[in-house]
């Protein structure tokens, strides 16, 4: 939803950023409102993934230019468990698997860890077990599915769900979900669409990066921005992207071209 | 690779110091003539310097193994001091008479040798150097029928019982440290459960290297009679010197029709520098009989310390219906290397083995699982599982896995899992995303690697283990 004077959660401009020595980020900007639901679109390699993975603080990459503000708050100089902390979640194209670490225990830790940084009480294990049935409901998970270890063994579709059942219990200010329609079947991405569009409310932003319009029928954004060479080079309302499903990406980058030539 | 890793594999060795205090060493060197004297000063019967000179003929026939995945310079056997203990050692009736150097060592160590302020219900026998020199709980144990002492000990009072089972699971001819062993072993500890009984109290042989260039060789035996039940515990540590000490010790456990022995280990000797310089050789051979019907022997071990480590606590599942059990976790980092593992010897029927190893390598480290499940003709029904899994941190380290089965019943199950992962940059990562801080982070991923084989571990020692590992438990703060 778009919130008239709504408080900005990202401000990204300029952004560079590379790995290894190679640019990938050349000068990317998104600004994302509360209330706001954006997906960032484009080809493979366009750096849609190394933007999401940026804004969490991935050490791999180094930023070499721009601003990159959560709510005014510079990230720059954050941990990744900083940013955490203030209220951004990234959901995981691959999520990793941590075998003799039950799911439960993972969840309780990092619930326990962020609800300390609000200044709230944390959750011994009873409560914690109390607390997190709602959430599994919504997602239509298994209360088994917190004696299993972390991850492991999940199919792609359990895997995504668990990334979503974080989300919930973490309560993120901002969450960038990156590619969590791929490898998904129709009924669990529709639970996990579900579940997105349950958490998100009007103080919140979701971010979502996708190569397919196809989740854009489940979770509806206010802004598609499509990415290529390391920026955002075109913005629009949802009609981009059925534009974009019926006549691919190619338009787009030519008429780029055209614009840079 | 991080430093939150590199903090928490790179604890500082805390139980390097020394401690300055009187000894009564003999010459370094090895011949019949140290032997002798090992013995006289022992005021040993006739048997057993025969049996240690047999030994000492039979080694000097042997040479040193050289399959074992690990390489070292040459041990120069005539460099070692074979004996050593603290001076005035006389059979201490009660703690007051121990040397107050000594009681403070061993409370820096945190081992209580005072009863009263002893760990709930743990009785300890404790190893400086060459020499028991206490152990606590003997009278109250002795209202069991049990037996718990020194080695040297036994050797006087239960001479027919040491006659009887010295050498009988590891005979001298076992390998080169094993006859090494039996030539010159010094002390250790002797536990006999009689009967029937359920052994009250843990028990515990705490090994103590002190002296520079000293070699440990002691010897444990544990017998556990028909239906008795024991559980018995090792630790170990060693000043930091900049050259290496050989520690060869045998271990012995027998276990009758429906006994059960549950052996845990948790080995901290000093590891040497970053560089590889100093630290010990641990070259000990461990070996449990399941000699009578339906007992069971249960090996649990943690490996962070030694130079160079060179182990294969075994059962021989003798008995029918007899279990063997394997927990171990290996940690090396800098330039550590272990080969250790199990032998599973299948002879009874219907014996079964379980064999779970957790290899865990850091820095340059080398860290090899080998083992061997053995199944003879007659281990009709014979099962064994194995699982061995290896984690590597960083991308210097190696891990490898040489499992040998050979089994020869055709009626016998044989499993065998293998897998090796990595703590990388993802996985901390993920951790890091979700809030929680990279030392936590790391702890719980090798908290939840290692936690197959720690709730085996009695639970005083899992919490020194889990310290040990530099790891903090779940919820606490980082």
């Amino acid at each position: 939803m778009i919130i008239k004077n709504a408080e900005t959660i990202l401000s990204v401009q300029n952004l560079v950023a590379s790995i290894d020595d190679t640019q990938i980020l050349k000068g990317f900007d998104i600004t994302v409102k509360a209330g706001e639901i954006h997906a960032i679109m484009g080809p493979n390699g366009s750096g849609k993934s190394t933007f999401s993975k940026v804004l969490a603080g991935h050490p791999s990459y180094t930023v070499d230019n721009g601003t990159l503000e959560f709510k005014g708050q510079s990230l720059m100089d954050l941990e990744p468990n900083e940013r955490a902390k203030l209220g951004i979640f990234l959901g995981f194209q691959y999520p990793v698997e941590v075998p003799g670490v039950t799911n439960g225990s993972f969840l309780r830790l990092a619930y326990n860890t962020v609800q300390g940084a609000r200044g709230k009480d944390e959750l011994d294990p009873l409560e914690f077990d109390d607390f997190i049935q709602s959430k599994l409901t919504l997602l239509g998970m298994d209360a088994s599915f917190l004696e299993r270890s972390l991850n492991e063994g999940f199919s792609g579709g359990e895997k995504k769900r668990n990334e979503i059942l974080q989300m919930s219990i973490l309560e993120p200010t901002l969450a960038i979900l990156d590619e969590t329609d791929s490898g998904l079947d129709i009924d669990a991405l529709r639970v996990v669409a579900n579940g997105v569009n349950t958490l998100h409310g009007e103080n919140d932003a979701v971010v979502l990066v996708t190569h397919y319009q196809r989740l854009l029928n489940y979770i509806e954004p206010d802004f598609i921005h499509v990415v290529d060479g390391g920026r955002v080079i075109k913005t629009g309302d949802k009609s981009l992207a059925h534009e974009l499903e019926s006549r691919g990406y190619e338009w787009v980058l030519e008429e780029n071209r055209s614009r840079a030539a | 690779m991080s430093t939150a890793i590199d903090n928490i594999v790179n604890q500082p060795y805390t139980a390097g110091f020394h401690t300055e205090i009187e000894t009564d060493s003999v010459a370094r060197g090895l011949s019949e003539d140290v032997i002798r004297t090992i013995s006289s000063k022992k005021n040993e019967p006739e048997w057993l310097l025969e049996f240690r000179l047999k030994a000492y003929q039979h080694w000097l026939t042997m040479t040193e193994p050289k399959w074992p995945n690990v390489t070292y310079p040459k041990i120069d056997f005539q460099d070692i001091i074979y004996y050593s203990a603290p001076k005035s050692k006389v059979t201490k009736k009660s703690m007051d008479e121990v040397d107050p150097e000594l009681l403070k060592t061993f409370e820096k160590l945190g081992i209580p040798m005072n009863e009263r302020a002893a760990l709930a219900g743990v009785a300890v026998d404790v190893v400086f150097d060459s020499v028991s020199v206490t152990t606590t709980y003997k009278e109250k144990l002795a209202e069991y029928g049990i037996i718990f002492c020194s080695f040297s000990e036994a050797v006087r009072d239960h001479p027919d019982l040491i006659k009887r089972y010295l050498g009988s699971v590891v005979p001298y001819t076992d390998n080169f440290y094993s006859a090494l062993n039996s030539a010159v072993f010094t002390d250790g500890s002797f536990c006999y459960i009689p009967k029937g009984v359920k052994c009250p109290m843990d028990l515990s042989t705490y090994f103590r290297i002190n002296t520079q260039d000293s070699g440990q060789f002691e010897r444990t035996l544990i017998v556990a009679e028909e239906g008795s039940q024991v559980c018995y515990l090792e630790g170990c540590t060693a000043p930091q010197f900049d050259t290496n000490q050989l520690h060869a010790a045998v271990v012995e456990l027998i276990a009758l029709d429906d006994a059960d022995i549950k052996y845990s280990t948790v080995q901290n000797w000093y590891a040497g520098d970053e560089n590889g310089v100093g630290g010990i050789f641990n070259f000990v051979t461990k070996r449990g009989l399941c000699k009578g019907k339906n007992s069971k022997i249960s090996w649990t071990q943690v490996e962070t310390g030694s130079a160079v480590t060179w182990k294969y606590p075994s059962c021989i599942l003798l008995g029918d219906n007899s279990v063997g059990e394997f927990y171990s976790v290996a940690l090396t980092n800098h330039m550590q290397q272990a080969d250790t593992g199990t032998k599973m010897f299948h002879i009874g029927k219907n014996t079964r083995s379980r064999i779970i190893s957790k290899g865990i390598s850091a820095g340059k480290s080398n860290n090899s699982y080998r083992g061997l499940v053995k199944v003879s003709p007659k281990a009709e029904g014979a099962r064994n599982y194995s699982q061995c899994d290896s984690m590597l941190i960083g991308d210097l380290c190696g891990a490898n896995t040489f499992p040998y089965i050979e089994v020869a019943n055709k009626s016998a199950m044989v499993e065998h899992e293998a897998s090796t992962s990595k703590i990388g940059e993802e996985q901390l990562f993920y951790f890091l995303s979700r809030g929680i801080d990279s030392e936590e982070a790391v702890s719980m991923i090798i908290n939840g690697f290692v936690r197959d084989v720690f709730m085996h571990l009695p639970m005083e020692f899992a919490v020194e283990a889990t310290k040990l590992l530099g790891l903090k438990l779940e919820g606490s703060v980082g």
